[in-house]
């Protein structure tokens, strides 16, 4: 796979350090008459904790200033950790993600349940510095490590029938205890069109900062998906399947309404509740202003082709 | 008690304001967390909500404990509960929106539980300015008749709370019910009145009680 520039360059890039690594890279690569990282894959190590090895930079970053490690691993939604932003951070302990199988079902050849370490290890990890939209109008800037979720999936051999992926977390109450309560329709159900799930934005994070993902943040591995509000991006994933219909999903069960299947980022549809034209970037302080959300959270030029013909106002 | 009560009282109701200032400049190394405006937004409106619905519980606690004295307290309450509620206004104006009138203007108009609660702001507001005695004495039985709004204060409250909640209901429906026992009990209270004043006849239709 050739990797392609996601954006023209900007000034700014030009004197970026990580971006001067990625173009050191690729060309590199191309000189080598290959592309860089995902034609010479460094098989991944998973280990429980602690930092990971061999993750290359990835073009696909943004040279935003990250989020800290501690914003990043103390305010955010996992309801079943409970509905409080440092909730999930208080009751990551009970989560116990090693060890951990993968269900793949559905409209594909390669199916069964996989140890997350065979899941993962045929990968090269990239770091992913990506922006984070919550439906609620705060963003961060997260440098993840991931895997894109495409390599992935293509290992499974999808059939024509696979118009639609399908993804669950694990159902444990004992260990997200925010289960008890029927603050949604557990298990917590998301989903994506094969074309979403085949881009090369959307990856299978495994890790965080360089680290091993905490438990808080969807251990041992969960979706990004960063041109979409951040709901799409489901935890702890035990279970991925290939269908021909579009999936239930659960904010759209609970609220119709309010949240869609796509759910991508759009300034100019607002939630029923409040604006979606402006946002708070966490990390500012008590004094920063909000700034504007962009269409499809920044991601445009990649995916907006992806919704030609699509009203995107219907299809929210 | 008499005389320390109403600076201890006062006191009480300071602390949490000062505990949060104390957050905001980092002090003992207190912190308002990732997102400080959030953080302001959502404690002084909570404080406000609470505040409203200790003003109400004055008056039930005062009738079914006997403790007459802890009726000097209720003014003070209820401008603690304007306090806050000004704070939670203010922080929403200056700290989340940045002064942007536009979008302010489009949320009071466009969003319900704004709206509501841009309702119960003027209502506190008004009932600040008329708190004092004086002004008590100037507007007669209308005192009583704009004060008597606390009641619907706490309800747009418990509303506008309940409304914005995403999907997890429980604390706004604590709220509501500690709100239901404060002003079920005044009904209750009313309809045993209208029952002994009233001659029988009368009081045997149960619509009395609406
Ligand atoms: C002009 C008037 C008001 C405005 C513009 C306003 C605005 C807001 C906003 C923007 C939020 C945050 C919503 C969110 O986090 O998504 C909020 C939360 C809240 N407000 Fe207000 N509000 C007003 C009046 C009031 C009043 C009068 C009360 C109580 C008597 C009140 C009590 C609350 C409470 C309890 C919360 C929830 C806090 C939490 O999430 O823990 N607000 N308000």
């Amino acid at each position: 796979m050739l990797i392609k520039r996601p954006d023209p360059i900007r000034p700014s890039e030009i004197t970026s350090e990580s971006n001067y690594l990625n173009r050191r890279q690729l060309m590199a690569g191309l000189a080598a008459g290959i592309a860089l990282p995902a034609c010479s894959p460094q098989a991944a190590e998973l280990p429980a904790e602690g930092e990971l090895a061999n993750v290359a930079k990835s073009p696909y970053s943004t040279d935003e200033t990250p989020n800290s490690y501690e914003d990043v691993t103390t305010y955010n939604n996992f309801y079943e950790l409970g509905t409080g932003k440092s909730d999930p951070a208080r009751n990551a302990q009970y989560l116990k993600p090693r060890p951990w199988s993968i269900e793949v079902s559905g409209a594909a050849e390669n199916t069964g349940t996989f140890d997350l370490e065979d899941f993962i290890k045929p990968h090269q990890l990239e770091e992913r510095i990506y922006r984070l939209r919550c439906v609620e109008a705060w963003s961060m800037v997260v440098p993840w490590v991931g895997i894109p979720l495409g390599d992935i999936l293509k290992r499974f051999k999808p059939t024509s029938d696979a118009k639609y992926v399908a993804f669950k977390p694990l159902v444990a109450p004992e260990q997200l205890p925010g289960q008890r309560y029927r603050t949604l329709a557990w298990p917590y159900r998301e989903g994506l069109t094969i074309a979403e799930a085949m881009h090369p934005l959307t990856i299978m994070a495994v890790g965080v900062y360089g680290r091993v993902l905490p438990n808080q943040n969807g251990a041992p591995m969960r979706l990004v998906v960063p041109w979409k509000y951040g709901f799409k991006s489901i935890k702890s994933i035990v279970s991925i399947s290939f269908e021909r219909n579009e999936p239930a999903t659960s904010w759209n069960m609970s609220q119709p309404r309010e949240y869609g299947f796509y759910a991508n980022v759009n300034p100019e549809v607002d939630h029923p509740r409040w604006s979606q034209a402006t946002e708070r970037r966490i990390g500012g302080g008590l004094f920063a202003p909000r700034i504007d959300t962009q269409p499809f959270n920044g991601y445009g030029q990649e995916v907006a082709s992806l919704y030609d013909g699509l009203d995107l106002r219907r299809y929210f | 008690m008499r005389f320390i009560g109403k600076p201890l009282v006062f006191g009480l109701s300071l602390t949490p304001f000062a505990w949060l200032v104390a957050a905001t400049f980092g002090v003992y190394g207190l912190s308002l967390g990732a997102n400080p405006v959030e953080t302001l937004l959502e404690d002084f409106g909570t404080l406000g909500l609470r505040f409203t619905m200790f003003a109400l519980a004055v008056t039930p606690l005062r009738r079914l404990t006997g403790l007459n004295w802890i009726a000097q307290f209720r003014r003070m309450i209820g401008l603690f509960a304007a306090f806050y509620v000004t704070l939670h206004f203010a922080v929403y104006l200056v700290l989340d929106q940045g002064l942007a009138l536009a979008p302010v203007i489009e949320d009071i108009v466009k969003r319900p539980y704004i709206t509501l609660g841009m309702i119960a702001l003027v209502l506190l507001l008004a009932m600040t300015a008329t708190s004092t005695l004086a002004a008590r004495r100037r507007l007669g039985k209308r005192w009583q008749k704009l004060h008597n709004s606390v009641y619907l204060v706490g309800i747009l409250g418990v509303w506008h709370y309940w409304w914005q909640v995403k999907s997890d209901i429980t604390e706004p429906a604590i709220y509501a019910a500690v709100l239901t026992g404060l002003l079920g009990i005044r009904v209750f209270w009313r309809w045993q009145r209208q029952r002994r004043v009233k001659p029988p006849v009368a009081a045997a239709s149960p619509q009395s009680a609406a």
